[in-house]
Order: C-alpha cells, then structure tokens, then sequence
C-alpha cells in the first residue's frame, strides 16, 4: 500500500519584471504521485492563484506543463515527488509570463500579435 | 477592446474543431479556431490511444452498414440512427484523408492494421503503434491546419459566451487567458467543438479543459441537449499503483490483444456472473463491465485500492514484450512488471454519449450554430462503441466545418451593435468578484472537487431518486450561492483563476443536465443505471431533450429517430 509522505516545494512566484520570489508549500503525497498532482493540489487546497500550464494531467499528451524541477528541464507530470524540498521554476530560456507560465505559444498561434491593426 | 470577425468561428481545437476548421476553410471560408489552451494540444483527440472504427475492410472484408448495426446494438435502442449511419458510412473517408496527411495508421504489408475491440464484429479498428493514435493524430491535423490560408489560430481564448442577435448566432465573447481582458469575435456561423463533461468526475480520463463548455455555451444561446443522463464509464482505468505519464486508459488494446484477464480480490473472474461471457474473447460491453466491477467491490470482493485486478501473468514474457513495444519500459518507471503482478483497475468517467442536439447537417436549432464531435448528442445512445469516438471527432467536425462554412458565407458576418456592453457584462460577472491580495485558498477549483466528488458518488455509476435529488439541490446551490460567494485573486497577466471560475460556472450547468436527467429517466438503460429502477421500461425508449426556458431548465421527451437500413455484403479494400 501507499505511504503518506510530505514534500516542500518552493515555487517561483511573480510576473516578468517583478522582484522574482519563492514561495514554498507543504504538500501531503503518496508513492509515486508527481510534481503536476502537487501543483494541482496547491492550486485546489491552498493558493488557487499560482499559475501554470497543463492540459492532459499525467498522461504526457500535451506537454505544456514543461517546467524547471531542481534546475532541470521536465515535465511536471513525469517529474516524481521526492520527500524533501523541490524547487520549481520555470523554464529559463522562455520569456516569463507569470509563476510557472512562460510564453510558449507559437507565433502563428497568437491572435493579440494582430490585435491593434485589426 | 480588441475585436475580429471572421466567416466561422471554431471553439475547441481539438480533432473534431481542427478537422472543421480545415473543411470550413475548404469550402471557402475565413475560419477561426480558438481554444483555451494550446491549438491541437488539449481536449480528448490527444489522449486517445487506440482505436479508431471504420469499416475500410483492410484486414477482412467489412461494409459500414455492419459498423452501423454494431453501434446501434451497443446503443440500447437510443441512437440517432441518421447521425448514427452518417459517423459509420463517412468514416471510412475520414480515415484515408488522414492517411494522406501522415497519421502513420499502422500497417501490415501495405494494409492498415485492423484489430478487433469490443461490440465489433469484425476487426475494424485502426490504430497508430504504440499508444500513440491520439498524439499522431493530433499532429496530423495541426500539421493540415497549419498548411490552410483560411485558417487563423487562437491559442488561450476561453469563450465565455455566444452573442445571439434576432434569434441567430452571430459571434462570441472570449476571455484572453494571458492579459485577462475581453475579446470579441463577429462570426457568420459557429462551431462549439470543447468536447465532453467528464472533467466534471472525480475519477476521469479527461484534460483539464472537458468541462462541458460547449453545453453550457449552446444552453445559453437556446439550443437544445439531447440524452443527457448518458455517461460512459471507462471500465477498466487505471487504479494502482500510481502511473503517470500514460492515459488511465491504456489498458483497453493489451488486454484485447492478449487476453488479459479480469479478477476480483480474491483472483476470480467475474464477469461471467453478470451475464457476459468474457474471459479470453474479451467481448463485454463496457457498461456491463463497469456495473459487475463496481457491484464486485460493493460486495467486499475488490482490490486493496477499491478496484480489480487486471492480470496478464499467464502471458509468456516474450508476447508481452511484442505486444507492449517500448511500453514496458515506461511501465518499468512507474514500477509496473506485468509477469510479477497484476495492476488495479476501476471505472472511471470517459466519454458522453449525450450532448448538443443537432441534425444531419450538424444545425443546432438556433441559425448559425453548429456543433461537432463529443460535444455532439445522439449518434451513441445510451452507450458508445468502443472506438467511434475519434471517427466521429473527424465525421462530424468535417460536416459542421463544410455546412457552417455555406451558412457564414451565406448570411454574412455579423456586427452587432452592442457587442462591447456585451463583452463587458460578460467579463463582470466574475470582475466583481476579483479581490487583491494573496490569500485565495482554493477558490472556484476547491467547489469544482466537490462537485467532482458529488457527481461521482451520486450521478456517477449506479444512480437512485434520492441521490440525484440531493445532488440537483447541491447543485443548484452551488450555482446560486456559492459561486457568487467565491474571492478571485486579481493577478495579471495569466490569472488561471479567473479561468477556473468561468469553468465552474459552466460545468454546475451542465451537471445540472445530466442529474437531472438521469432523474427523470426512471430505468435502467446502458450507461444510465438505476439503483431502484434496475430494468429497462419499453415507454423509455425515447430520447430526452434538455433547454433553458426563462433561465430555466426544462426537460423533454422526443421520438427517437430511425432509419430503414439493411446489411449490405461485406467487401475488402482493393489496394
């Protein structure tokens, strides 16, 4: 059976040019979960105002939940939760929206580009 | 306010919207495909592993009108029977475009691969190796949506409401996810494509954005829900130990394909006692198979985790590592080695038979409003066979797209006037709400768990009068008090919140359809069991109609609508 196990994430708060800051959680887990059920469950439980992407939640399908998991590149949903702390934040190479969100759309995908001429 | 206008409006991108998208865009039209997330990125498609039905007689001989009387059989007399034979007779063609555009079907010697899935006779399900069809196909799509001129894309516009003018659908109001200000959208016709409900139950195979937008959309601006009540429970998703990484319902193809085998706690097989005949034919249909599980569990014969077991330990190691490909290595990392147990697995909520009421040409009953793929009631009556749900995203989205295209061009784009009050009024409903500060708690997403709970336990599975009461009332509860009362941080840009409170406010309406409905239908039909109405009623074998009167809901009952169809002989492709 499932242990219940506790993880500390310490997340990455703020919007671009705002002083970047972390802000950590206590997160109750079990065997196995990963770091999306963890945000998710923040969101649900304790600060609904963190943002970050996802769509498929765990299957892997979607793969905008791309994150920075203790420096390194991953998605939340195949990243594990470790009992410990876990920083999280988001990935470095991509403008910064707000959180964990960066601008990952495609170009080509953005209505707001066109938006002033139309 | 940022405003545009096109031809035909898309909501939802996944394979029903970009497949619409794509014939809108054929047929001449300037289309627009929005979605809430990313384009081709959400939604159902891409969570779809396997199999995709179509009588294109690559492996044996086949004929459509044979998939049309397996899906009438799996629908308990409910179907639409004219959608019904257009999703079987067109599906076929569906198929070989997408080929042309590189899904990469699997095949045998220059054959598609066809395996046989439960309630066909025949095998008649294509595939994409390995677990891989729903992501193939996604991109299969974007890559053709991306080659149309007529298409522009809108990735994170969350369309909150339709704008009615005279009677007609003339556009839609959106929220910009990332800047959080209102967007409207004049449109000649629209498409609502967001799919399904399922989103709304605790357990679910869903993505995040299959909240039952489309019904709460389409509610709004007068038309008409059909067969509510009709939720397909997936019977075997994935219970334990913990997988990520893969779809809950990845089991399905295995278990086919090598007979997997289906034991309860004390590792026996069950099926058989609920009037399927099962073990190595894998022929149950999926409601039966969801009610012996959950009746297996009630009666203290489940698994640790409150499922059962699902074993393929009497297969050689050899054939599981054929069958699984590079499978058993992700399953490895999820510490899953099928020669050493089984897995635990339970129902869990997949796909809605129920939907939007709409006739061949895809027309809701409001002009300008067409609706495509799940989102789409009465093709599947009272319960789905298993693999019509990706050609009828690709059937249905090709139609909507062709016919919407003729009306937008048709009746022009419209422009009304009071478009801006509209979008202002529509964005306030949550604005009030927005308060600074950083201590939220939950928010919109906390009552959406409750609510999730609460359709699981009393609109779920097994329903009775008192529990589909009870949860009308919580329902309506919610609706009235609750969700005017919830605090929405005020963050810009990308506030996810104020996303999820739109979210709410459109899943309690169409939870509120489906319980009650299933309240009203006092039987037990396919997917819609009753606890104290175990048997079908002949008077019921009808559909129920769902609309919103003085912003009311009203319920209704309709004639369910048939064809005369006759076996024709079954062919194989001629390559």
């Amino acid at each position: 059976m499932s242990r219940q196990l506790t993880a500390t994430l310490r997340v990455a708060r703020g919007a671009a040019g705002e002083a970047p800051r972390h802000d950590s959680f206590e997160v109750p887990f079990e065997d196995g979960a990963s770091v999306l059920d963890a945000l998710v469950w923040i969101r649900g439980h304790v600060d609904c105002s963190l943002a970050f992407r996802y769509s498929c939640i765990n299957a892997n399908a979607c793969k905008e939940c791309m994150v920075r998991v203790d420096g390194k590149v991953g998605y939340a949903c195949t990243e594990r939760l470790q009992s410990g702390v876990m920083t999280i934040e988001p990935l470095a190479n991509k403008t910064l929206i707000r959180d964990l969100v960066t601008d990952i759309v495609p170009p080509k995908e953005r209505l707001t580009a066109k938006r002033d001429g139309d | 306010m940022a405003r545009f206008s096109t031809d035909v409006l898309i909501v939802g991108a996944g394979g029903a919207g970009m497949y619409a998208a794509i014939s809108a865009a054929r047929a001449g039209a300037d289309a627009l495909l929005l979605d809430k997330s990313l384009i081709g990125r959400g939604g159902a498609t891409i969570m779809a592993q396997m199999t995709v039905a179509a009588a294109v007689g690559h492996q044996e001989p086949d004929h459509w009108t044979h998939h049309l009387r397996d899906t009438l059989e799996a629908g308990h007399r409910l179907c639409n029977e004219e959608l019904a034979a257009i999703l079987c007779e067109q599906a076929p063609a569906r198929i070989l475009e997408m080929d042309g555009w590189k899904t990469g079907w699997a095949r045998h010697g220059g054959r598609m691969s066809q395996v046989m899935a439960p309630g066909h006779e025949t095998a008649r399900c294509c595939y994409v190796d390995f677990l891989n069809t729903g992501p193939a196909v996604s991109r299969a799509l974007r890559g053709e949506v991306a080659r149309c001129d007529g298409i522009t894309r809108a990735s994170g516009l969350a369309v909150i409401e339709l704008l009615v003018r005279d009677g007609r659908a003339v556009g839609a109001v959106a929220l910009d996810v990332e800047s959080g200000a209102a967007v409207v959208i004049d449109a000649g016709a629209v498409i609502l494509a967001t799919g399904g409900l399922t989103r709304l139950y605790a357990r679910n195979s869903a993505s995040l954005n299959m909240g039952g937008d489309a019904f709460a959309l389409a509610l709004g601006a007068g038309a008409e829900l059909i067969d509510m009540e009709f939720v397909q429970f997936f019977p075997i998703g994935h219970l334990a130990p913990r997988l990520v990484g893969m779809d809950p319902i990845m089991w399905d193809p295995f278990r086919y394909k090598l007979g997997g085998k289906l034991l309860n706690g004390d590792f026996e097989e069950f099926l058989h006692n609920y009037g399927a005949s099962d073990s190595g034919t894998y022929t149950a249909r999926r409601d039966v198979a969801s009610y012996a599980i959950l009746k297996e569990v009630e009666a203290g014969r489940g698994s640790p985790h409150g499922g059962v077991w699902l074993s393929f330990e009497h297969v050689p190691a050899a054939e599981l590592k054929a069958a699984f490909g590079p499978v058993i290595g992700r399953l490895a990392e999820n510490g899953i080695d099928l020669t050493k147990g089984g897995i635990e697995v339970s129902p869990i909520a997949h796909y809605h038979m129920g939907g939007i009421r709409v006739d061949a040409e895809m027309r809701t009953r409001v002009p300008g409003l067409f609706a495509a793929g799940e989102a789409v009631g009465g093709a599947n009556g009272a319960n789905r066979l298993s693999g019509n749900a990706i050609p009828e995203a690709f059937v249905f989205g090709e139609r909507a797209g062709r016919f919407a295209a003729a009306e937008g061009l048709r009746l022009g784009r419209g422009d009304a006037a009071d478009a801006a009050d509209a979008a202002t009024r529509a964005l306030d409903a949550a604005r009030a709400q927005c308060r600074p500060g950083r201590t939220h708690g939950g928010g919109a997403l906390a009552l959406m768990g409750e609510l999730q709970d609460l359709m699981w336990r009393q609109v779920g599975l097994v329903r009775s009068h008192d529990g589909l009461t009870g949860a009308l009332a919580r329902i309506r509860e919610m609706q009235r008090r609750d969700l005017a009362g919830l605090d929405i941080p005020d963050d810009a840009p990308f506030n996810q919140a104020l996303v999820d409170w739109f979210d709410l406010r459109a899943g309690l309406v169409a939870a509120e359809a489906v319980a009650l409905s299933a309240l009203n239908r006092t039987e037990s039909r396919g997917a819609h069991q009753r606890e104290d109405m175990p048997e079908a009623s002949p008077e019921m074998e009808r559909n129920q109609t769902v609309a919103l009167q003085g912003g009311r809901m009203v319920t209704g009952w309709a004639k369910v609508p048939r064809i005369d169809y006759s076996l024709r002989e079954k062919t194989a492709a001629v390559l």
